[in-house]
């Protein structure tokens, strides 16, 4: 039973996808909506992100100094493992998991607020495509932003480290600079971007899968919004197991 | 004119089928204000979501000037819904779009005119529902009955041949319940619209019930006139007409005394 339903959910998302992906009604609104998406789900998104990013660049340096103060260990290894946590798993999964929570249950609310005040079936009227209208500019919208968020993130987690280097000395400020230039592998850069791409593409449509199938009112809404940001989450680490595996080994 | 034939709905309800609609056939004529009425949950709702194509029935026929909605292939309806306008019963504004977005915005999707032309004919609209000054103002800072009158302007911003309003007098005030019903009037008769108002509010019935179809129990339980509405003798249709003491009283008075109609002042 729960295998069945499972089943006809994955199947109504895969028609939902396929209703998404059609061809716009006009080229011109979609590019207007791609835009405001990414300012609206990206560029509104950076203060969260340079907070969370900052301490959490912080508490890296802070915690590896305090469990790997072993004198066989080179002094650089702080900055070094605080870069490859960073680069491998905060800037990427944690944050895409922090912002599906945000961007997640905006995306479910919103578009299932549209549902049950019947705006949705007002375009459908019209003769709109609104699974398409509504939700490919903020899949294409969300994929396009955050890869550049990603660098944001990584650029201010370890100023985060730097910062803390500088305001408590736990680590000669030196050594950890070329802690985190050491030993340095390009591709966990681009490991962490290709992530992303994925990352968005589930926030993003797993949300509106939640907020366009909303049926009822105002509790409903909430609902959605919440199951959306769980099931993006496990999508989220599920994804993140897979593409570890695949581009890492 | 919208002719519905022999059309049947059911729907999934714990592992059976619950039946809503029985063999409808109803006829809307074009320049009319065709009412639905009934009681909540007698299928009206279902009816006109099945008019629209929101719903599929399950058979019958629903003819819009000869050609079959239920025959029709995506791309078929998509420009058979470009004729259609629709007011939904909370107005279904855009919450993101000022009055003057939402009316333009199927313009916008659907029109070949300049964004001039386009301006032009959204403040015609808006002046024609005499919205004129709200053109910026959010659905969010109207009131009720502005909300709906926006609603309506964009329903007839492309010059649509059918208009369907969803219970169009639901959460406003009587009187602002007659500005709307002779503004939905007045438009049906500008532009030779076949217009049908999804309503169980009888001061609509009686002021602009030009084609009256009676949904009881899914079935059609009578069809007629605001003016054959007093002398019917459908029980089900007096029930739900006289349900009030104040229509009753109407009632008996206008078979004592005849009908005499007084103009009501706007």
């Amino acid at each position: 039973m729960v295998l069945t339903k499972a089943l006809e959910g994955f199947g109504n998302y895969c028609t939902f996808l396929w209703r998404c992906f059609a061809i716009p009604e006009k080229w011109k609104e979609l590019f207007k909506r791609y835009t405001d998406e990414m300012y609206k789900l990206g560029i509104d998104s950076i203060p969260l992100i340079l907070i969370v990013s900052l301490f959490i660049g912080s508490l890296c340096t802070i915690l590896i100094k305090l469990n790997i103060n072993n004198p066989l260990l080179p002094r650089y290894a702080v900055g070094l493992t605080t870069r490859e946590i960073i680069l491998l798993e905060f800037s990427s999964s944690i944050l895409c998991l922090i912002l599906s929570g945000k961007i997640g249950s905006r995306i479910a609310s919103e578009i299932g607020t549209m549902r049950v005040t019947e705006q949705i079936d007002a375009l459908d009227i019209m003769g709109i495509n609104s699974a398409s209208f509504l939700v490919l500019p903020k899949i294409a919208g969300l994929v396009t932003i955050l890869p550049f968020l990603v660098v944001i993130c990584m650029a201010t987690s370890l100023f985060g480290g730097y910062m803390i280097c500088v305001l408590t000395s736990i680590v000669d400020v030196d050594t950890y600079l070329y802690g985190i230039q050491t030993m340095f592998i390009e591709w966990y850069v681009w490991f962490a971007l290709i992530k992303s791409l994925f990352f968005a593409f589930i926030i993003s449509s797993i949300s509106s899968y939640y907020g366009y199938t909303v049926k009822g009112g105002s509790i409903e809404v909430g609902k959605a919004s919440t199951d959306a940001v769980v099931m993006s989450n496990i999508m989220i680490l599920v994804v993140d197991v897979i593409l570890t595996k695949l581009l890492l080994q | 004119m919208i002719e519905v034939i022999k059309v049947q709905k059911s729907f999934e309800d714990n592992g059976s089928r619950r039946q809503v609609l029985y063999d409808i056939n109803a006829k809307f004529y074009d320049g009319k204000t065709n009412l639905i009425i009934g009681q909540s949950g007698s299928g009206k709702t279902v009816l006109v979501k099945n008019l629209v194509g929101l719903f599929k029935p399950d058979s019958g026929q629903i003819l819009y000037d000869g050609r079959d909605i239920t025959q029709m292939d995506r791309k078929q309806l998509k420009e058979l819904r470009k004729e259609i306008g629709m007011l939904f019963q909370g107005s279904a504004l855009f919450d993101s779009e000022t009055v003057m977005g939402n009316v333009i915005f199927p313009l916008k999707m659907f029109s070949s005119m300049s964004a001039e032309e386009q301006r032009e004919r959204a403040q015609f609209c808006i002046d024609r529902v005499n919205l004129t000054g709200s053109e910026n103002k959010f659905p969010s800072e109207l009131s009720g009955g502005m909300q709906k009158r926006a609603a309506i302007a964009r329903a007839i911003a492309l010059n649509p041949k059918y208009l369907f309003c969803d219970e169009p007098n639901s959460g406003l005030d009587p009187k602002t319940s007659i500005v709307i019903d002779e503004l939905l009037s007045d438009i049906t008769h500008e532009y030779g619209i076949t217009t049908i108002i999804n309503t169980h509010d009888m001061n609509s019935v009686m002021g602009i019930g030009e084609n009256i179809v009676f949904i009881n129990k899914g079935h059609v339980g009578w069809v007629g006139n605001k003016e054959q509405i007093y002398d019917q003798d459908n029980d089900d249709l007096n029930n739900f007409v006289y349900a009030t003491d104040l229509f009753r009283d109407v009632r008996k008075y206008r078979l004592v005394h005849g009908y005499q109609r007084t103009t009501s002042s706007k």
